[in-house]
């Protein structure tokens, strides 16, 4: 889809990365690179990944999120990620958005958690307009009052990051991979996972959604394509992400010691 | 001991802080923002508070920075050993989903860590000035102190950045 470069002048600028089916280790990776080396503003859109993966935020505890037993069997791959929230297990259904902002990029925008979830609902709330009585419910995004998208920030002291994972759909079967949260909104009201979330795709089509986030974006950013091979990660850089795989020994010591 | 109580729990009320401490006391606590500013300690830009005793510096955050973070659930502290530079991030707190950086208003070495974090990192909420601190440090360079804002110049901060958004 054409990035509208009208009406742009004097906005800041945005890199728009867009990607299908890229790991989401390799998307985090980049993300944890650019928002720590990186002075631009970027959007990275990854519309699924190919193979199911749990992600936990950065505090998570493997014995209490995850049914540890059937995640090693089945060896579904588990990783912990830098910025906070909560755990999902996301697959091809999964639509990913990131903004990875300067402090001064948003104005007015005070860089802490609830002003920035503030602001990316009001980005969203013009993607789902009229649709789903779509809104930001206690740090989720909801349709009514099931779950379709998490979120999680990290902030540092000059930039933020602020990523979703969108259940376009999702596999009834790799929810059964995750515990209830010990932690959980208030809203969910100890519903189980079938009960608390609910696909996209029964209110918007999977292009529809991305285009449509892309289009909001560039009501208050001047986007920019930026070319994928131009994205350096590995070895060359000496930045070191902190978002890794957990072994399979980490696992099983998380389950004996019941962490 | 009943009516200094009762005066506490007034004051928590008004967001008067009443310190513990003789040498800390509440020195523009009636801020717009309404957040605790004490006496005694410096300032970084970043909301990091620091207190030099002798040879030892104590740092935390805020009560700016933790009222705006929300519930603290976790601590990320850095080893006893380690170095922290000035401005540059060496743990992390997080909160609402986010993790934040918290960064040092000094250079130095880590010599003790606060680990009562690890089990409590809701004390940085409750007690951001006292039971909240983060990581004491042997500082480097103590001139670096004179760089920091006072308690006056630091509620200003506060103040001007709460008003701008």
């Amino acid at each position: 889809m054409p990035i509208p470069q009208t009406r742009n002048i004097g906005l800041p600028m945005m890199n728009l990365l867009r990607f299908k089916g890229l790991p989401i280790l390799q998307q985090l990776h980049i993300e944890e690179q650019l928002l720590r080396t990186s002075s631009e503003n970027w959007c990275i859109i990854n519309d699924g990944t190919n193979d199911p993966t749990i992600v936990m935020g950065v505090s998570g505890k493997p014995a209490e999120l995850l049914e540890i037993e059937s995640v090693l069997r089945d060896q579904v791959p588990v990783i912990r990620r830098f910025t906070g929230g909560g755990t999902v297990i996301v697959d091809c259904g999964t639509i990913f958005a990131t903004f990875i902002c300067n402090k001064e990029a948003v104005p007015d925008l005070q860089p802490y958690p609830r002003p920035i979830m503030s602001w990316s609902s009001l980005l969203y709330g013009k993607v789902f307009q009229g649709i789903g009585d779509f809104h930001l419910r206690e740090n989720d995004y909801v349709f009514g009052n099931h779950k379709f998208g998490g979120n999680a920030q990290s902030i540092t002291k000059s930039r933020w990051i602020h990523h979703t994972s969108f259940l376009w759909d999702f596999d009834v079967r790799n929810m059964t991979y995750l515990k209830l949260p010990k932690r959980a909104p208030e809203y969910r009201s100890a519903r189980g996972h079938l009960d608390f979330i609910c696909c996209m795709k029964d209110y918007m089509p999977r292009s529809t959604f991305i285009n449509k986030t892309v289009e909001a974006t560039g009501t208050q950013f001047s986007l920019r394509s930026y070319p994928l091979e131009a994205i350096e990660t590995g070895s060359e850089t000496e930045f070191y992400p902190s978002t890794r795989f957990l072994t399979d020994e980490e696992l099983e010591a998380a389950a004996a010691a019941g962490q | 001991m009943a009516l200094r109580m009762w005066a506490s729990s007034t004051a928590n009320a008004l967001k008067i802080s009443c310190a513990s401490k003789a040498h800390l006391s509440p020195a523009f606590s009636l801020s717009r923002c309404f957040s605790t500013v004490l006496d005694g300690l410096k300032y970084a830009n970043s909301h990091e508070w620091v207190k030099h005793e002798g040879s030892v510096a104590t740092i935390g955050i805020t009560d700016h920075a933790q009222d705006h973070l929300g519930e603290v659930v976790f601590v990320d502290l850095p080893e006893p050993g380690g170095s922290v530079s000035q401005g540059k991030g060496f743990g992390a707190v997080e909160s609402v989903k986010a993790t934040s950086d918290v960064n040092s208003p000094i250079s130095g070495e880590v010599v003790e860590v606060n680990s009562k974090l690890t089990e409590a990192p809701g004390l940085i909420n409750s007690s951001p000035y006292e039971d909240g601190w983060i990581i004491k440090v042997k500082p480097s360079s103590p001139s670096e102190l004179e760089s920091l804002m006072g308690p006056k110049e630091y509620t200003k901060f506060c103040e001007e950045e709460d008003a701008s958004h």
